[in-house]
């Protein structure tokens, strides 16, 4: 680089200023780490750190004093153990020198700082763990997402490649019709599609949740037909000139072409699959062992509300698997949005 | 995607283009429409044949006990009339604005526009905000940043929701704690959740992880815009803001098009937020009962699938409306370069 990075002072200004606001946009992460790792009492201490500490202790004769810092008359700063509390002056303990015997020192201990040590308790993630049976609820999700993608994926791709490669009249209507379906309240198909499911004895099943993935959504068949009309139709008729048709055009065509985005409604699809909360919560909501994990995080949070660190470790919990997918195939997640975005 | 929409007059076919086809076309419309298939059996059964019935449940009295085999019961209007004389849905618009100011109970609808506007403007300006910051060619490590942007989009929205209910624990949150850090006395700090006044900025809170999204939407749309068109503006001696305003803003006003209009449908309908963080009870002082989860418990609660119906049908009619005029303004500001068939 010809100038050197520092006489930049708008990059500076402008990468330090993002930064900044990345932090702060950011910052619920080091919170969830930090609770997760603290104990009830570390979390109810009055003046504790953000990150999980513990007042060591020292034990004196049998009693277990707190250890605070007191400031020397030379300036220096001394961990000494408090034996007497008094308001004006208290009289502490030098663990290093304990032949000292008592020392009296001026002042309140209540201004004293304490030396703070770390202190993570990985223990609340096992409690979680056990409490929502989160082996059980893990593979519920993966389930859900498996299944589901699978439908999805194959409705999709026979959906928008009869969309991108063919000529026939109502064929522009119904993909505005397919396009208009994104504004449409939910309640609206929901309250019959429920009240029908009820009827022949789906709900509390996972048929309600994984059936309608198998015919098709607007936002995937969108963005696999631009896709694929962007393929050239060159090698589509080569293969016709051969005799092949239109379903082996598409698996040996169109689809060997279209891996990025079939990528991307993949990992999309799960990440939806993973995190989806309202549909199984109204369906599955009776069926305790179908839970997944939004439910089941969901209730443990009733259950548990009162005790932050495990509501902290359940979220950790949660959110794992989703993120792990992300940073291994973050190129695809933004290539799919820019498409189903900017694209006409 | 939008574009295609204001295609719609051209796309209905006359009934003379299904008629003496050529055996060719013939052949291609019938595979064609056996790819589309799945997706036209699955919109009669689970879009448009619900769509009818939710309809038809609007004119009845149904309860989910009954079930659907059940012979209907008729009742007319009444449901409708029920809702127009519902304190608690709030057709009346002199119910929206007058309930921060009033100890008075808020009507749904009231609660659901009084926040959609507090929202609307930071769901499009802050993804705005980002990407023109993501979009300088000063920042170093675009693309990290964009990526970390983005990732808070795909957490669990269950676990968003208790990461930012921890943030703003009015005890033990960081919030809290670094307010009284910087001096503000303990009594003043915001009770966030449980605070008539704060639970609004603590939903929008709680919804700022999902800007990754329009952000990257928007970013895209940004990096579209060519770059001689910046440099004529130049030439021109045009100042910052007015390239911003003449040229940038004109470019990428159908992704800020495409983003209002998934946000407005979307705060319509907002629900999910108010049931997990205050359990869809609408404390504190019933400002957070919203329109959708009014309707919610109507029909799952109560189990009255007719009267759930009845105001599913009002916020279908309500958005439709909506977009409709947005489609239609949009002719008035948004700029499509080039042919706007694709």
């Amino acid at each position: 680089m010809n100038i050197p990075l520092m006489k930049n002072l708008n990059t500076v200004f402008i990468t330090a200023f993002t930064l900044a606001i990345l932090v702060i946009f950011l910052s619920p992460f080091a919170f969830m780490v930090f609770t997760s790792l603290k104990t009830q009492d570390q979390i109810s201490l009055v003046g504790a750190p953000i990150w999980p500490a513990a007042p060591p202790k020292f034990e004196y004769q049998g009693q277990q004093l707190e250890v605070f810092k007191v400031p020397q008359p030379d300036g220096s700063v001394k961990e000494w153990a408090l034996l007497k509390k008094g308001q004006r002056e208290s009289t502490f303990i030098d663990p290093a020198n304990t032949a000292a015997g008592e020392i009296v020192w001026q002042g309140s201990w209540r201004n004293l700082d304490r030396p703070w040590k770390l202190s993570p308790t990985w223990s609340n993630y096992v409690e979680v763990w056990n409490t929502i049976d989160l082996g059980r609820v893990l593979l519920n999700t993966t389930f859900y997402a498996i299944t589901t993608l699978i439908g999805t994926v194959i409705s999709c791709v026979l959906v928008a490649y009869g969309f991108a490669r063919f000529r026939f009249p109502g064929r522009d209507l119904l993909f505005i019709v397919l396009i208009s379906t994104i504004f449409l309240p939910g309640f609206v198909t929901l309250i019959p599609t429920y009240t029908f499911f009820q009827t022949i004895g789906w709900v509390g099943t996972w048929l309600p949740l994984i059936v309608p993935h198998f015919f098709a959504n607007a936002y995937n068949v969108f963005l696999l037909r631009q896709y694929f009309m962007t393929l050239p139709r060159e090698l589509d008729e080569a293969a016709m000139i051969d005799g092949a048709g239109p379903m082996r055009i598409l698996w040996e065509v169109i689809l060997p072409q279209s891996y990025p985005v079939l990528m991307a409604i993949t990992v999309f699809h799960i990440v939806f699959a993973w995190n989806d909360y309202f549909g199984p919560l109204i369906y599955l909501s009776t069926a305790r062992d179908n839970w997944p994990i939004s439910v089941s995080l969901s209730m443990f949070n009733g259950i548990y509300g009162s005790r932050p660190q495990l509501i902290q470790a359940g979220s950790l919990l949660a959110l794992i698997a989703p993120l792990l997918l992300f940073l291994a195939a973050q190129r695809f997640f933004i290539q799919g949005i820019v498409i189903t975005g900017v694209e006409k | 995607m939008f574009e295609q929409l204001s295609n719609f007059r051209n796309s209905i076919p006359s009934l003379n283009s299904f008629r003496n086809l050529s055996p060719k076309t013939r052949r291609e419309m019938r595979t064609g429409y056996l790819f589309l298939s799945p997706w036209i059996f699955g919109f009669m059964v689970f879009t448009f044949l619900p769509i009818v019935a939710s309809f038809f449940f609007s004119f009845i009295d149904l309860r989910i006990t009954d079930g659907i085999a059940s012979a209907p019961k008729f009742v007319g209007l009444a449901n409708y009339i029920q809702m127009f004389n519902d304190p608690q849905v709030g057709i009346d618009p002199r119910t929206w604005i007058t309930f921060l100011a009033s100890s008075s109970t808020p009507s749904s609808m009231g609660v659901t526009i009084t926040f959609g506007l507090l929202a609307l403007p930071i769901g499009i300006f802050l993804p705005l905000f980002i990407a023109l910051l993501m979009n300088s060619p000063h920042l170093k490590g675009q693309m990290a940043f964009r990526s970390l942007f983005y990732m808070p989009y795909i957490i669990p929205f269950v676990a968003a929701i208790f990461l930012w209910g921890g943030m703003l624990n009015p005890e033990s949150g960081w919030i809290n704690r670094f307010l009284v850090w910087a001096g503000m006395p303990k009594e003043m700090t915001p009770q966030w959740a449980n605070d008539v006044y704060w639970v609004y900025p603590t939903y929008i809170l709680m919804g700022i992880w999902g800007i990754g999204n329009a952000m990257l939407i928007m970013l895209a749309g940004l990096q579209g815009v060519p770059t001689e068109l910046y440099d004529a503006a130049k030439v021109d001696g045009a100042n910052g803001w007015q390239t911003f305003w003449n040229i940038t803003f004109p470019m990428i006003s159908p992704v800020i098009f495409y983003n209002l209009v998934l946000s407005i449908v979307g705060l319509f309908q907002f629900f999910t937020t108010p049931l997990v963080v205050n359990n869809g009870t609408g404390r504190p002082g019933g400002a957070t009962m919203f329109y959708n989860l009014y309707l919610y418990k109507n029909f799952f609660t109560f189990q009255n699938m007719s009267y759930g119906a009845t105001l599913a049908w009002f916020l279908f009619l309500i958005i439709l409306v909506v977009t409709f005029l947005l489609f239609y303004t949009s002719k008035y500001w948004v700029y499509y370069a080039g042919d706007s068939r694709s």
